[in-house]
């Protein structure tokens, strides 16, 4: 009797004694890992605090010097960047926003149109039709960029933002319509079917009902459509030529090739405000950006 | 007739802009691309037919297209696996319910969206300098930095490291794919005793591969396409040496510094059949190593 009644008690307390070795092994894999994560992370972020450092620096204190913190603000970076080029800023940012805003609406529009047919409509060579798009996720840029070129040189859009914006309106990414298709095939056909018995056009049921249940689709599209537009650089680099025209990635690229000035402050300055509208738009909708890449794998 | 047009009408109305893009802006230039490959082409003069020219130079006399291909290939076979296994360490020591994950995956992932830019590309510039910061950490540590920059030596890493430095997005792909595998599975392996290095490569290595291919894959094309970094840091040509002559820059300059096109279609094909073949290879060894979790063995 005694005998069963202790071994009860020992069973139990070796269970304890387990069950507290494994929760500290675990604590102490979890306290190194999390050393080990943030020194990863400090490696990671340090070269852009080290950016942003510079662009407040002076300019003999910039190369070599580890340090995060200015001796003092050279605010004044700021305003010499902005201005160093023989144009200003303000046009190179007015011409990145330009081309990224239709760049976006295009993207959208046309994407979500050879969406909403590949996953919701029924038309004849569709199989083949699909199968060609998915094909076209796989061509570099570079193949096709000789022969568009001769094609907008002969059309005259060279120097103009034709070649950058038009192929977005014809739906010119293929991963943005294999986000979307994957997108609205989780949503009820039901719904369709309903709304086709009402009388409604296809038209109708693509923008009433599919577009208005699709938009973190729609948005993380977008998103990824910005960013890549505004730090687009061989396009830009191919097509526009005159300074007038710059947009921010090549006005930057200037920046290293006038020679011979030692301009590093306001350079840094200026690199750092071109890529602030990504970060922005990264903390606003990381959500969207980090569910997004899970979604389709986009780089 | 009538009302073969009526069931299609829809779909190929909410195809058209599509289908224009992809006559247009797609298969149209691959086409052309190819025919211009066979002939000399400086824009001004109309092209002229010169057959198979073209490919006979560039393999059998023009020694920066081999040094090109040569740049090229080490920095995909060198970077895209160095980037892969960081990403899949990361990944592992963030699996599992760490405190922070989404402050971690962010700060992690900040760099992939930037790397393309060219802020970033000369912000490495400056890094990389003989008196840059990279030179001022080694010397901390008692080393002396070689000239990053202008060593053909070693200029490649710097483009290594900033590939790297982006392992974020194959990093969020890996997570997504580890919260895929069952836990019971380690269970199962702990109670047989299996240590760390046994459950990584009998467990999670097996269940991961089409992860791991799928991001082999996707990498490898990207790194075979990048360009803009190499531009910047060489200052447009390759430079040092050609050391950084990557085959993207390379095509570049052909067709645009010395309006070589027809050339530079032909380097442009070139391009598209290394990275297609890269691609069957993936998918064919992948029948090897990669198991779907619905198959057997």
């Amino acid at each position: 009797m005694t005998d069963t009644t202790l071994s009860a008690l020992d069973t139990a307390e070796i269970a304890r004694a387990y069950r507290e070795a494994k929760a500290r092994r675990a604590k102490r894999s979890a306290i190194l890992k999390h050393i080990f994560l943030i020194i990863t992370s400090l490696i990671m972020v340090y070269p852009l605090l080290w950016m942003l450092a510079s662009s407040l620096k002076p300019d003999n204190e910039i190369f070599g010097d580890l340090g995060l913190w200015p001796s003092e603000f050279q605010w004044q970076n700021y305003w010499a960047g902005w201005n160093a080029l023989p144009v200003s800023f303000t046009r190179f940012f007015w011409n990145s926003t330009v081309v990224t805003v239709l760049s976006v609406i295009g993207n959208v529009i046309s994407c979500s149109f050879a969406a909403y047919a590949f996953a919701r409509l029924e038309f004849s060579g569709k199989t083949l039709w699909f199968a060609l798009m998915m094909m076209t996720l796989m061509i570099p840029y570079h193949v096709v960029l000789i022969p568009q070129y001769l094609l907008f040189l002969n059309l005259g859009w060279v120097d103009t933002y034709l070649p950058l914006i038009v192929p977005r309106f014809l739906a010119g990414d293929a991963f943005f319509i294999f986000l979307m298709i994957q997108f609205f095939r989780q949503l009820p056909r039901e719904l369709d079917e309903a709304a086709m018995i009402d009388g409604c056009s296809p038209f109708k049921i693509y923008w009433a009902i599919i577009m208005p249940l699709s938009l973190p689709a729609m948005a993380t599209a977008a998103i990824f459509s910005f960013i890549w537009t505004w730090e687009d650089f061989l396009g830009p680099l191919v097509y526009l030529n005159d300074i007038e025209d710059y947009t921010v990635p090549l006005a930057l690229r200037s920046f290293i090739s006038s020679d011979g000035v030692s301009q590093y402050g306001p350079m840094f300055a200026m690199s750092i405000l071109s890529i602030l509208p990504i970060i922005l738009f990264f903390i606003i909708f990381q959500r969207l950006i980090i569910r997004g890449i899970a979604m389709s794998g986009l780089k | 007739m009538h009302k073969f047009l009526k069931r299609n009408f829809a779909g190929y109305a909410f195809l058209s802009p599509w289908l224009i893009g992809f006559f247009f802006l797609a298969i149209g230039p691959i086409l052309a691309s190819l025919y211009l490959s066979f002939t000399k082409y400086n824009v001004v003069r109309p092209p002229q037919w010169i057959g198979l020219d073209n490919y006979f130079y560039m393999f059998q006399m023009d020694q920066r297209f081999w040094k090109a291909l040569q740049v090229t290939f080490t920095f995909v076979t060198v970077s895209v696996p160095l980037k892969l296994m960081f990403a899949l360490f990361v990944a592992m020591a963030l699996d599992k319910g760490i405190r922070a994950i989404g402050w971690y995956r962010a700060l992690f992932y900040l760099p992939s969206i930037l790397g393309g830019s060219i802020a970033v590309a000369i912000l490495w510039r400056q890094l990389f300098n003989y008196d840059g910061v990279i030179n001022s950490i080694l010397r901390l540590f008692g080393g002396d930095g070689p000239y990053w920059l202008s060593d053909p030596k070693y200029s490649l890493w710097t483009l290594i490291v900033l590939a790297i430095w982006q392992f974020g997005s194959p990093m969020l792909i890996f997570l997504a794919g580890l919260r895929a595998i069952p836990q019971e599975l380690y269970e199962a392996a702990e109670i047989d005793a299996a240590g760390p290095v046994r459950k990584f490569f009998a467990i999670t290595v097996p269940l991961l591969a089409p992860v791991i291919f799928f991001n082999l894959v996707l990498q490898m094309i990207e790194a075979f396409k990048s360009f803009s970094g190499a531009f910047i840091i060489s200052g447009g040509t390759g430079a040092p040496l050609d050391s950084l002559l990557f085959f993207t820059v390379y095509l570049y300059n052909e067709a645009f510094s010395f309006l070589r096109m027809g050339y530079a279609s032909a380097l442009a094909w070139v391009l598209l059949l290394i990275i297609a073949a890269f691609t069957a290879i993936a998918f064919w060894t992948s029948k090897y190593w990669v198991h779907y979790e619905n198959e057997r063995g």
